[in-house]
């Protein structure tokens, strides 16, 4: 099996840039907190009403620089009552569902957050900009999945 | 040619696949006017049966189809005729495939399915849904048994040598979709057909769409890979040359078996219930499965360099104007070939991780799949059934043939270009995948994605009529070839099936032994899979009850 | 290793800078969609 010289070239140049974007994906992930969204903690999707965080479902604050947002969704909406948050701050974003698969998904940020019955999807990010955020789902849920949006104020 | 049952088999194949390219593609016209506001669907049928159909029927059974036709006439022709068995157990497989496909598309177009070709639990279908999808699997397992017990017979009486190389490449192909099924079979026999006909009350979701992950991508490799057979053996013939390298090509596909199943995690990395690190660890295999694919680009143009200096091109570029453009068959997967070349760059994107944010579920990976499905694997079927059908029906491929031959595919470039473009960038600005409408209410940011000149409705309209008119060109040519134009009877009118030579005199006789590939294969995939998934069936949350929200 | 799978002597410099432009169409697309995630 031999490697003509130009091929050893253009793999080796192929295999280091891989490298490098795994690299760089990486470090960035895990030294400084850029993971995609996700988390370990389940829930009953029968009871997500009666369990915290989502029996008191919007914007609670947990201290002076960190807000949770507890959003619970379903065909076809979010019940996430007066959604307003500060720019410049954590924001913790927990999401469930009580029916079918949804996501959560804040236009032009890097919240996109699969929803999964049975699981809380966990993404915490920090708005930049006040102004009016599309909210919407981008996983079909059914007939009515693309009415499904909602809209967040950063102030 | 090959023997006259053999054929038959292989244009049953062939012309199943095309009725389902004719339901599809119209179901994909359909789709670009209510989306642009310019359709009103009937009140029996709704976008999203539309657009299961549309996926189910291209994606799956357009390709899987058209697959076995290949493989069928290649195996007859590399490795002989049909035995007696090959053939009933290659009828067999073809017929419970189809009866799985007739009942996965009654059920769908009776409305008891509109659950996307993904069908991602709580989503509810009717039960005879989930048995249709399994019967089309388990067909395609006879059918593959069938080639596999072929081949077998061909190695018996040919004992110590390596086996042709379309034989090995259609094996490979074969050996990775029967690994990567056990997937979604497990999935839909222990976890969706119990749960959809009652007979359990609730459903693993998360555990239900790793296993369909876990069979989702392989199932990509599973339509690439017979494009890349079309690449690695037919093109050398038709530019008159050899492989470029016979060790090379199957080294690159023995990776494929390696590391195009341990990395389904890539299509979750925004989901709960896999931890970061499961997440990252098939990030870093799915780049495993990139390096197979950069050695085919090298070899690729390393056989176009060479075909064109022999032909007298010189300098750095001159061997690129001597390639065979006037060659329809040779043009059409040149095209396939250039548009993979953004595919795959994209593809890299998908899975890098945190990147994949930005582009999940939003139109980017509809313009994704249709720069990698839709026209590297698509175009270069359509290439390859410009001559496998003439091939098959002994039938004239007339001169007519060959002009609309050149229409369809430069219609097709030019619509998926707009098409793909258009969904790309729309995709970036954040535009949602699968929705029917993305208006949201006049809501200014959505009004905003739509507003430039190529990210418009209007460009994916025409876009995807332009696509429509060409798939309707193709089956013109399909119905010509298969049952109208004038027989072949001179020596120089008979289509020939073009199959390189290769040299394997110095190809290593390890790479065809395959238990070392299937034991890496195995032991990659627990490594890759085994831990999380025991965490999702120890620690599961209770599951959900089924839902028809539609 | 026999001479017929030898690619040594074969004039391959337009394959090398083509497979270059792969690269580069590769890179400038990861880096582009790199900068956005960055930006948001």
């Amino acid at each position: 099996m031999h490697l003509h010289k130009f091929e050893k070239i253009w793999l080796t140049f192929g295999i280091v840039a891989l490298a490098v974007f795994l690299g760089v994906v990486g470090v960035s992930a895990f030294s400084q907190d850029h993971t995609p969204a996700g988390g370990m903690d389940t829930i009953d999707p029968k009871k997500v009403n009666e369990t915290a965080p989502f029996d008191k479902p919007g914007v609670t604050q947990l201290d002076d620089d960190t807000y949770q947002v507890a959003i619970v969704a379903m065909a076809f909406g979010y019940n996430a009552p007066d959604l307003k948050v500060p720019a410049g701050k954590e924001i913790i974003f927990k999401v469930t569902s009580t029916d079918v698969v949804h996501s959560f998904t804040i236009d032009n940020t890097k919240v996109n957050m699969m929803v999964v019955p049975g699981r809380i999807t966990t993404k915490s990010y920090t708005f930049d900009k006040p102004g009016k955020y599309l909210i919407l789902c981008n996983e079909y849920c059914g007939t009515g999945h693309h009415m499904m949006f909602n809209e967040i104020e950063v102030y | 040619m090959i023997a006259a049952q053999d054929r038959k088999i292989a244009l049953w194949n062939i012309g199943v696949a095309y009725t389902a390219f004719l339901i599809g593609t119209l179901c994909g016209l359909l789709q670009v006017f209510i989306r642009n506001d310019a359709l009103q669907l009937p009140a029996w049928l709704d976008y999203y049966q539309i657009l299961t159909a549309h996926g189910v029927l291209l994606a799956l059974i357009f390709t899987t189809f058209f697959i076995f036709g290949f493989f069928i006439t290649g195996m007859s022709k590399s490795l002989g005729a049909f035995g007696p068995k090959v053939r009933l157990f290659s009828w067999i497989g073809f017929w419970v495939t189809l009866l799985g496909t007739v009942m996965a598309t009654v059920m769908i177009v009776s409305g008891e399915a509109s659950v996307l070709y993904t069908f991602y639990a709580p989503l509810k279908g009717s039960g005879w849904f989930y048995v249709g999808l399994a019967l089309v699997i388990v067909g395609t397992w006879i059918s593959s048994f069938a080639l596999v017990g072929h081949y077998i017979v061909w190695r018996k009486t040919h004992k110590g040598e390596l086996s042709p190389l379309f034989a090995f490449m259609t094996i490979t192909t074969i050996i990775l979709w029967i690994i990567a099924c056990l997937g979604v079979v497990a999935t839909v026999l222990f976890q969706y057909i119990p749960w959809a006909f009652g007979w359990t009350d609730t459903i693993n979701v998360e555990l239900s769409r790793s296993l369909f992950w876990y069979f989702g991508h392989p199932l990509v490799y599973f339509w690439l890979l017979p494009a890349y057979m079309a690449w690695y053996v037919i093109v050398p013939k038709l530019l008159g040359v050899k492989v470029f390298s016979d060790s090379l090509a199957r080294l690159s596909f023995v990776l494929f078996i390696l590391f195009s199943i341990p990395v389904g995690f890539h299509h979750q990395l925004t989901e709960p219930g896999i931890s970061n690190f499961w997440k990252f660890l098939q990030v870093v295999l799915t780049f495993m499965v990139i390096i197979p694919s950069l050695m085919t680009a090298f070899s690729m143009f390393a056989t176009f360099e060479i075909s064109g200096r022999k032909k007298g091109g010189t300098g750095l570029f001159g061997w690129f104007k001597k390639l065979p453009w006037k060659d329809v068959r040779f043009t059409s997967i040149f095209i396939a070939m250039a548009f993979f070349i953004p595919g795959g760059a994209g593809g890299i994107i998908n899975a890098s991780f945190q990147l994949n944010e930005v582009v999940h579920n939003t139109l980017w990976i509809v313009g994704h799949f249709h720069i990698t499905v839709g026209t590297p694997v698509a175009m270069t079927f359509m290439g390859m059934t410009f001559w496998l059908i003439p091939y098959l029906t002994g039938r004239k491929f007339t001169k007519s043939m060959q002009i609309l031959g050149f229409v369809q595919i430069i219609t097709w470039s030019i619509g998926m270009l707009l098409m793909s473009t258009a969904q790309h960038v729309l995709g970036l600005l954040g535009a949602p995948r699968r929705t029917a409408y993305s208006g949201y209410n006049g809501h200014e940011s959505a009004l905003e994605w739509f507003d430039g000149i190529l990210t418009n409705h209007v460009t994916m309209a025409v876009g995807g009529s332009i696509l429509f008119l060409s798939a309707m060109i193709l089956i013109y040519i399909v119905v010509m070839t298969m049952f109208l134009s004038p027989k072949a009877v001179k020596p120089e009118e008979i289509v020939e099936f073009p199959m390189a030579e290769s040299d394997k005199e110095s190809t290593p006789k390890w790479l065809e032994n395959w238990w070392i590939w299937i034991g890496i294969a195995v032991f990659l995939i627990v490594a890759a899979y085994a831990i999380p998934l025991s965490h999702m069936i120890h620690h599961a949350p209770p599951g959900s009850e089924g839902f028809k929200t539609w | 290793m026999s001479k017929k799978d030898d690619h040594a002597n074969v004039d391959l410099r337009g394959t090398l800078i083509s497979v270059f432009f792969v690269g580069v169409v590769i890179v400038a697309m990861w880096v582009i969609v790199y900068s956005m995630y960055v930006a948001r």
